[in-house]
């Protein structure tokens, strides 16, 4: 299962579902970053994370592991 | 023309400025009230509470600005502060009577989350389209007329930063006052009512709290609700119900966590269908460009390690004429105010050793916060700080912290001072506290005169200036080694701080405007001033009077006695002539006699007696009761240890530490009494566990006056015993291992 923690940078992405179990997630959602919205990861902290990512021009920091809660599917 | 017509005429109209962060609202914010603003504390937590004059058709009213926030689920303190403001939960501070939200013009429809959950308040509303020009930059046409409209409120366009739109603003704000019009309201589907009624019920039925519509909805959609633990220790019947309440949510399809922003952001994409018009394609944009550099993962570093070099070096180095100016400033009232009371000894002293002595030190912070608070203000207007804290959050995160604490830590090793209040950038409470915490441990500027001094005196004679040097170097690391773990344990035992997300927005990157910047940097130094001023004052004034009484003339008259027999005996005069000399007060000798004198009552004092009376404490780390004194008497201010010694070795008060008198003196210095009558007081070990000592002791007041302010008193306190009982612990150790060793 593809997850927004583990997208390689670069790469667009659509997201398929959201947990929405944590706080985090919530979050996300209130920010912006919804079901079918393309999100791509823009920059990687040089420490591996936290990961900077992208979508509907914003850009949010956050960390991998808070990131784990977004399902992404491939787009074509 | 009256403004509404249903409030009493005593009452004051309250304006509310909300929105989320990075749309240019404190902009906007200073460019309606201008200078008349006030900052102050929300009561009991630490977000800053600014409010101003707004100037309208009937008359001034207020204008609150409060924290930026994204949604009213109040998952920050800043957040919480907005949902307690808006429903008229803070003290001494009634609901707002309009509410205006600003909304970053690129960014419609994510920012209309915020306004439509308010607008559920029922609170009549404005609408700002701020920063409408990077909008029509990045070719996006928003019809406000039409969106005005659909929503039923003014909506206006704005370019704060150009001071476009402000009257529009105060025009629109005339016009909701006369007319209160309120937002369109998203209409929930049944299930939501639903479970919303039961909830409300079961409140209703457990507290005595009247909750509106807005925060039911907080307790059913959010996964932490704030509003809960508000309402106090009987909500196990409402969390119950609360089970039930998303039970009804799930068994309709919905996902409880996220039927809210799904379900507003449908209502609202229905609102604004065909007022957003984007013309053109969208270029790689500036941020872009900019952040591929900034937050590279080489660059990026190497950028911002020479930036925050800059900023401490700035802090540093600018800082030290406009301290020198201050302290000449000080020198001219103590030179001013010393004949003035030169018939009152007591008056003299109090005014020139206690009052200006004390606070001038205190003064001279002043030029380094606000140096410091320039570059945040300047860092967190570009935008650069989030990739900062980007950056940095890693080395951070493991032990609790966030990469927010990188630059308050920073900053702490010029002083902790102003490093303490650069923890207002941190929004998770219990990270702040722990960076405020862990900020006094960083080696200060303070602290560099008593390294040089015992360095220099027991170092570099015996190893050289290389070793010397390293040893300088080393003690800058003391503390923050002591630091970490402390943070570590804070966080995992004592403040048990739920790993905290780091979830920040990279704003667009700015050009600041330097009015803004600039009103941070006064504001800072005015709120230090006026707030921690007091404190410090009662401090020096209290350690001056146990150093100064008690004062019987007849120590003075032994002293001076004594002094001009033996002067007579050692130059083969008669008294007379000694007595003559020194009556030029300027002469050698009668400076002599003056250090003499003040050593005697120095040891006589109240803080000589209790120097000597708790020496025991520290005699496990080899320190005499001169010491001590120093020790005691560097507790409001710890370079004062140089000058305590001064005076207690009868050097005078004015050395410094490159004084070679003192290095000389101290070097020799031998016990007078105890077992160890003889020996030399100064043995590595002592100097050692001083060294120690001061590095991680809690000697400032102006650091506990401050912690006291953005923390609590109770914090103070702890941090002062902490830090004291960890410095004693070292310097024993230091001495203990250290005799054992030589």
């Amino acid at each position: 299962m593809l997850k927004l923690s583990n997208l390689s940078i670069g790469i667009k992405a659509r997201v398929k579902a959201i947990d929405a179990k944590k706080s985090v997630d919530q979050r996300l959602m209130v920010m912006g970053l919804l079901p079918g919205m393309d999100v791509k990861v823009v920059q990687v902290a040089p420490l591996g994370d936290p990961i900077a990512i992208e979508f509907q021009g914003r850009r949010v920091s956050l960390r991998r592991a808070e990131a784990s809660g977004v399902l992404l599917e491939s787009v074509a | 023309m009256a403004l509404l017509p249903s409030l009493a005429p005593e009452k004051t109209i309250r304006i509310a400025l909300i929105g989320n962060p990075n749309t240019g609202k404190t902009t906007l914010f200073n460019n309606l009230t201008g200078l008349r603003q006030r900052v102050g504390n929300y009561p009991g937590v630490t977000v800053a509470r600014k409010s101003g004059l707004l100037k309208l058709r009937g008359g001034n009213v207020e204008l609150i600005d409060l924290p930026g926030a994204y949604s009213l689920s109040a998952a920050s303190l800043d957040e919480r502060i907005v949902v307690d403001a808006l429903c008229g939960q803070v003290s001494g501070m009634e609901a707002p009577d309009v509410v205006a939200c600003v909304i970053d013009a690129s960014n419609l429809l994510r920012n209309l989350f915020l306004a439509s959950q308010v607008a559920e308040l029922g609170i009549p509303m404005v609408l700002i389209l701020n920063q409408y020009d990077v909008a029509r930059r990045k070719n996006i046409h928003i019809d406000h007329k039409l969106l005005s409209k659909r929503l039923g409120v003014p909506v206006v366009k704005t370019v704060a930063t150009r001071q476009k739109g402000t009257e529009e603003i105060v025009e629109a704000i005339n016009s909701v006052l006369d007319n209160p019009s309120r937002m369109e309201v998203i209409n929930w589907p049944e299930p939501v009512k639903e479970a919303t009624k039961m909830l409300r019920e079961a409140v209703g039925a457990n507290t005595k709290n009247n909750l509106s519509e807005t925060e039911i909805h907080r307790i059913l959609f959010d996964a932490d609700s704030a509003i809960l633990d508000r309402l106090g220790n009987d909500t196990g019947e409402i969390r119950l119900h609360l089970g039930q309440a998303r039970g009804i949510l799930f068994k309709a399809g919905f996902n409880p966590m996220a039927a809210e922003a799904l379900l507003q952001y449908e209502h609202l994409g229905g609102l604004i269908e065909g007022i957003v018009k984007h013309s053109g394609l969208a270029k790689t944009s500036r941020t872009e460009s900019i952040d591929h550099l900034m937050v590279h993962r080489g660059w990026g570093l190497a950028i911002f390690v020479g930036m925050m070099y800059l900023v401490f070096l700035s802090v540093y180095t600018w800082a030290s004429p406009f301290m020198d100016f201050i302290q000449s400033g000080i020198d001219w009232f103590q030179g001013m105010a010393g004949p003035w009371f030169a018939a009152t000894p007591m008056l003299q002293s109090l005014m020139v050793d206690g009052v200006l002595e004390g606070v001038g030190a205190f003064l001279g912070f002043l030029p380094q916060i606000m140096i410091l608070f320039f570059f945040i203000a300047l860092l967190e207007d570009t935008g650069y700080m989030a990739r900062a804290a980007f950056l940095m959050d890693k080395m951070f995160s493991w032990c609790g912290l966030n990469g927010k604490s990188f630059v308050p830590l920073l900053s702490s090793y010029a002083c902790a001072v102003p490093g303490i209040m650069a923890t207002r950038t941190i929004e998770d409470p219990k990270a702040r506290l722990a960076t405020i915490l862990i900020a006094p441990f960083m080696s200060c500027s303070a602290r560099l005169p008593v390294y040089v001094l015992l360095i220099g005196a027991f170092i570099e004679p015996v190893y050289g200036s290389f070793y010397a040097g390293l040893a300088l170097f080393l003690m800058h690391f003391v503390g923050l080694a002591v630091a970490i773990p402390t943070a570590f344990v804070l966080n995992k035992f004592i403040l048990k701080t739920r790993p905290q997300p780091f979830l920040l927005e990279l704003p667009a990157y700015r050009v600041p405007r330097l009015r803004d910047v600039a009103w941070r940097m006064f504001q800072s130094g005015e709120e230090f001033v006026r707030r921690a001023g007091t404190i410090i004052f009662a401090i020096t004034i209290i350690v001056w009077a146990l150093l100064y009484f008690p004062r019987p003339a007849t120590v003075g008259e032994e002293i001076r006695q004594n002094f001009i027999e033996s002067q007579a005996q050692f130059q083969n005069t008669n008294p007379e002539a000694v007595q003559t000399s020194l009556a030029e007060t300027d002469s050698d000798l009668a400076k002599r006699l003056e250090y003499l004198t003040d050593s005697a009552y120095l040891e006589q004092s109240f803080m000589g007696r209790i120097g000597k009376t708790i020496q025991p404490v520290f005699d496990p780390a080899g320190f005499d009761w001169k010491i001590t004194v120093g020790v005691l008497a560097s507790f409001p201010a710890r370079e004062v240890i140089i000058s305590t010694l001064g005076v207690i070795y009868s050097l005078g008060g004015d050395v410094d530490e490159g004084t070679g008198d003192l290095r000389e003196v101290v070097a020799n210095a031998k016990w007078q009494e105890g077992a160890r009558v003889g020996t030399p007081v100064y043995t590595m070990p002592v100097v050692v566990g001083i060294l120690v000592f001061f590095a991680l002791c809690s000697q400032c007041g102006a650091t506990l006056a401050v912690i006291t302010k953005e923390a609590g008193f109770r914090w103070a306190v702890l941090s002062f015993t902490f830090m004291t009982t960890l410095a004693w612990l070292g310097a024993v150790l230091c001495y203990q291992i250290g005799i054992r060793l030589i």
